[in-house]
């Protein structure tokens, strides 16, 4: 039977046809019926002491949800992944779990592993189409958090401090919660209703969110510690967009990823006129960089209407930084790869739009000390790409708000901001940070790992504080 | 949900609301903007905030009907709500004594203006003011100007009240050295006004407003080239050296969703 299991291939899940998909924007993966989620269940060996989990940043009780599953106990299945998880539908669909739990799972070894994410999908899916979601309420500590940003970092701080019964105030500076799974990772791949789905069960669990709140603008972080807040979380995500500074990078017609995805995503631009925002995309789009934010924006290209979409990149095809599978997923919608290639200026005609970039070929040198690659420009290999639409997607910063306006707090060269790496505590005691904006730009369960990490320790923070406060000691000046 | 308190109509086209926002209204300073969502459906764009008053716990906002969201807004009434109001974001204006100031404002942001003149005033500048207008049906809050400013000139485009255009500020500059010019209004505007006080190297400083979307420093669609450097105009700015600011990249990239605005122009008319 186990020995059966193990050579059984994963039970695929059904995408939208692509040559439907690449005209709308509904998600490309359909999701696992029952019977699919039962026979990828049956495959899972429920091993005594399972490595998966090792491999989950946000420690997920993988194969007891599995067995769950088994039992055909989905909202169970569910229940059991949110003891953990606030986020399971969003991280069913965009964790890497090939480069973590499914990496540990022993069928991976003579086989396929078991899929995971495939299956922490299907469970939380299937409670939100079943289950009313019901408010809960926890017994209160007393304890008020405040929360900088509510992607995922600050979605799970949030959850996980609400469970345990602080009062969790979260402060999102748009007009939406839910950071970058709202305004970067595109309809297809993340519907937004989900998210939204998701945030309302983190409210549910007595979040309070205040939306058009930018921290550092309306209040700052020394206004909520003097403001009743016992600590604050800064989850402010890597929303700064890096660019190239090139020539001709400002001409019309040269977007930063997070425009055009902002724009795309989040401003639904794809219905204008029915939505106001607009969005112009022309025939040809080249796409500077490899990651996903750069496979999103090729997709959301062609989706946009553009003929022929490009990804400009200057390494090679193994040292794509995006996940394989969605470096798949654009080439068969028709995305091209345009290797070793390096744009080194962008040229406009008289009228500032941008019709072409110039590109250098590169070459990979030789492995370093440190293993890595680094790609070479080839002298005179100077060659005109056509294109009328550029996205730069090289990367984001750090958002230099907080920083800014922020005393006390430590930040490195790159603005990230320096914390301890047990407890995420910043420079300023009480003041925690996780996310992107200690990492760098990264995915978004290390987010919620960090997260994870920074509400244990600022629930043992907060509870210390109480404690002392209880007893006062021969030194304790204050009574609060 | 932000609720209008109070709607008055300033010019043929301009209107001003006072928004009840007491979070933004206590923290806002001459210089700042908000970004603004009108239902579910529309686009963040910003307005420059034209006062505040902390204990009534409102901002001003002036604004011109010009494209469809703005015409959306102007429909709104006392007792409406705006959906969404974000503020205040970009950098205040400096405000510190620097003597013998000279403030031009154009258009709808003289109200922007005489908020900054009056915060100017009070850190003890003399102040002459020039606020102009296309005509002089569209001059707004001359009486306010007055009050702000020590010595107040008028402009107009067509020459229906004051001086006809903005050409007589080279002959104040050559009688007159000042500390520093603050300029706030129309991009050509800002941009004469820049042009006229170069040869004379006095500090001016612009107010720029291109488009933004999230206006907190992630879209980079407000970016500007300033002294050769790519800046945002949310995070950096929006107020920058005058002499220092390309022009023509700025106001080529501030034309580049017009066909969209059209087309949603001629569909909301039509509606």
């Amino acid at each position: 039977m186990r020995v059966m299991a193990a050579k059984k291939p994963q039970v695929e899940m059904p995408k939208q046809d692509v040559k439907e998909r690449i005209h709308n924007f509904e998600e490309v993966a359909l999701g696992y019926s029952e019977d699919h989620a039962l026979g990828e269940a049956a495959r899972c060996l429920s091993c005594p002491k399972p490595q998966c989990i090792k491999g989950c940043p946000v420690e997920v009780p993988i194969t007891e949800f599995i067995k769950l599953v088994k039992e055909k106990k989905f909202e169970e299945a569910a229940k059991k992944i949110k003891e953990k998880n606030a986020l399971p539908a969003i991280c069913g669909r965009v964790c890497p779990q090939e480069e973590q739990c499914q990496k540990l799972c022993v069928l991976g070894i003579r086989g396929e592993p078991v899929s995971i994410g495939r299956l922490e999908r299907f469970a939380a899916d299937w409670e939100r189409e079943n289950v009313d979601p019901k408010a809960k309420r926890f017994k209160q500590t007393g304890g008020r958090v405040a929360v900088v940003g509510s992607g995922p970092a600050g979605l799970t701080v949030a959850a996980d401090l609400a469970k345990l019964g602080h009062r969790v105030t979260m402060f999102e500076s748009l007009h939406t919660a839910g950071g970058v799974l709202m305004y970067g990772i595109p309809q297809f791949r993340l519907p937004k209703e989900i998210v939204q789905a998701e945030v309302e069960y983190v409210k549910s669990l007595g979040v309070d969110l205040k939306i058009d709140s930018t921290v550092g603008k309306i209040t700052t972080i020394s206004e909520l510690l003097g403001g009743g807040y016992d600590a604050v979380f800064v989850g402010s995500g890597a929303g700064l967009p890096n660019f190239m500074y090139i020539p001709g990078e400002n001409l019309k017609g040269v977007y930063s990823a997070n425009e055009f995805l902002i724009r795309t995503n989040l401003m639904k631009a794809y219905k204008f006129p029915e939505y106001d925002t607009p969005i112009r995309v022309g025939k040809k789009v080249g796409v500077i960089g490899a990651g996903n934010v750069a496979m999103d924006s090729a997709r959301c290209a062609l989706r946009l209407g553009a003929e022929r979409s490009y990804i400009i990149y200057r390494r090679g095809m193994e040292e794509m930084p995006a996940r394989k599978e969605e470096v798949e997923n654009a080439k068969e919608e028709g995305v091209e790869f345009m290797l070793l290639t390096n744009p080194t200026r962008f040229i406009g005609n008289k009228r500032g739009f941008l019709e072409k970039a110039e590109c250098l070929k590169m070459r990979l040198s030789e492995p370093d000390q440190s293993g890595r690659r680094r790609p070479e420009p080839m002298e005179g290999s100077e060659f005109m790409v056509e294109i009328d639409t550029a996205v730069v997607a090289i990367g984001q910063s750090p958002n230099p708000i907080i920083q800014q306006t922020t005393e006390g707090l430590q930040t490195t060269r790159h603005g990230t901001i320096v914390v301890d790496e047990e407890t995420t505590q910043t420079a300023i005691p009480g003041v925690y940070a996780g996310g992107d904006v200690v990492s760098g730009a990264a995915t978004v369960i290390s987010a919620m790992g960090a997260g994870k990490k920074a509400a244990k320790a600022i629930h043992e923070y907060i509870m210390a504080k109480k404690a002392r406060a209880m007893k006062p000691s021969k030194n304790s000046r204050r009574g609060s | 949900m932000y609720a209008i308190l109070r709607k008055a109509r300033l010019a043929p086209n301009v209107k001003l609301f006072d928004v009840y926002a007491p979070a933004v209204a206590a923290k806002s300073r001459p210089g700042n903007f908000v970004i603004i969502r009108i239902h579910e459906k529309g686009e963040r764009f910003p307005i420059t905030i034209a006062d505040a008053d902390p204990d009534k716990g409102s901002i001003t906002l002036i604004f011109a009907e010009v494209g469809k969201s703005s015409k959306q807004l102007g429909r709104l009434g006392e007792g409406d709500s705006i959906l969404n109001l974000s503020g205040p974001l970009g950098n205040a204006t400096k405000i510190e004594k620097y003597g013998d100031i000279l403030c031009v404002g154009g258009g709808v942001m003289v109200g922007a203006l005489i908020y900054q003149m009056r915060a100017l005033k009070g850190a003890g500048n003399r102040i002459t003011a020039i606020v102009g207008a296309r005509s002089e049906e569209h001059l707004i809050m001359l009486e306010e100007a007055k009050s702000a400013s020590d010595e107040l000139h008028i402009a107009t485009d067509d020459g229906s009240e004051g001086h006809e255009g903005i050409d007589f500020l080279a002959d104040i500059l050559k009688q007159k050295r000042f500390d520093h010019v603050f300029t706030i209004g129309p991009m050509s505007m800002q941009r004469a006004v820049s042009e006229l006080t170069r040869p004379y190297q006095t500090p001016t400083t612009v107010n720029l407003f291109p488009i933004m979307v999230d206006g907190t420093g992630m879209c980079g669609s407000c970016r500007v080239t300033v002294g050769g450097e790519t800046k945002f105009s949310c995070v950096h700015g929006p107020d920058f050296d005058g002499h220092k600011v390309d022009y023509d990249e700025l106001i080529s990239r501030m034309r580049f969703y017009n066909p969209n605005e059209k087309i949603a122009m001629i569909l909301f008319d039509g509606r």
